[in-house]
């Protein structure tokens, strides 16, 4: 890969970076993400503090739904950067200056859970099935050991920051 | 969750003599739980710096009301005069109302409407002290266990 290729790719991974960890509650849980071209993968690491029931043990289905929104959150936060051009275009106008988009509002969310997530690492993706004006509407799953055996399911509406 | 937890794991209670709740993870954000009879729950969240959603306004992120949200519906199953052996969640629909004030802690009041032999369905209203600022609305389907008597 050439320079400015590789400057590109940095201005990307930045990009997400500052959108991810900017939120305080997204550190606290650990969360990371990984970024192939534009599909992102949310990561949320097992830890005891996340459990909500030791007999099991299984994660509390509370954080699986915050996991299941962060992602979501970060889908629609690297939707608005994506859409701005500054991480894709060559010029060097940098989006790690501090651009951080807005945060998208949850206007309602429904969360299905289908099996108790066990102790260990959970991923998610999210898929944007209407991005309107306003309103973006998305699907997001989660997943252990097996992705087509999700753990846990969330559809919902997003405001969008005027 | 399973909500047998709440009244089988070693509860504390804070200086003013609330309990705290003794799931792992509600412990650790600080959960505590006020009232839980006849199918009611009342269970709260204080503010808390690290558990904020966006740090523009500094309100709490709405994950935190999802747990607290999905605990007190627990807690509301479980506080049935039939009680179940155990709880699991099976979905949770949550409106958001208004963004959570900063500095203010949320209250939850559960209240388990209805009890089959193997679902439990639950409605939750998450809000501020004084009430009137509705936070989120929620409501929620059980799988449950029945007591072997």
């Amino acid at each position: 890969m050439n320079a400015a290729t590789l400057e590109l790719e940095k201005r990307r991974d930045d990009a997400l970076k500052a959108i991810l960890e900017n939120v305080p509650y997204n550190r606290f849980l650990e969360v990371s993400v990984d970024r192939l071209g534009d599909e992102l993968t949310a990561r949320l690491p097992f830890r005891d503090e996340i459990v909500g029931n030791p007999f099991l043990p299984a994660i509390h289905g509370g954080v699986m739904g915050a996991f299941l929104e962060i992602t979501a959150q970060v889908q629609l936060g690297w939707l608005q950067v994506s859409e701005h051009g500054a991480v894709n275009s060559e010029d060097n106008a940098a989006i790690s200056g501090g651009a951080i988009p807005r945060i998208p509002k949850s206007i309602d969310i429904s969360i299905d859970y289908l099996r108790s997530a066990r102790p260990r690492e959970t991923f998610a993706r999210a898929n944007v099935q209407k991005a309107g004006r306003r309103v973006v509407h998305l699907h997001v799953t989660a997943w252990q050991d097996q992705r087509e055996r999700p753990v846990a399911m969330l559809r919902g509406n997003f405001l969008m920051p005027e | 969750m399973n909500s047998k937890l709440l009244y089988e794991l070693p509860d504390t209670f804070d200086e003013d003599g609330t309990l705290i709740v003794g799931i792992p993870h509600s412990k650790d954000i600080g959960m505590r739980m006020h009232y839980a009879e006849n199918g009611v729950a009342i269970l709260s969240v204080p503010w808390a710096a690290r558990l904020v959603g966006d740090p523009e306004s500094g309100i709490l992120h709405g994950g935190v009301v999802t747990a607290l949200l999905d605990t007190a519906c627990g807690a509301a199953v479980m506080a049935r005069s039939k009680r179940p052996a155990s709880t699991a969640t099976l979905d949770l629909r949550i409106d958001y109302m208004r963004p959570a004030r900063k500095g203010a802690r949320i209250l939850c009041r559960a209240e388990c409407y209805r009890m089959t032999r193997s679902i439990a369905f639950t409605r939750a209203t998450a809000y501020h002290d004084d009430n009137e600022d509705m936070v989120a609305t929620a409501s929620g389907a059980f799988m449950i266990d029945r007591q072997k008597s």
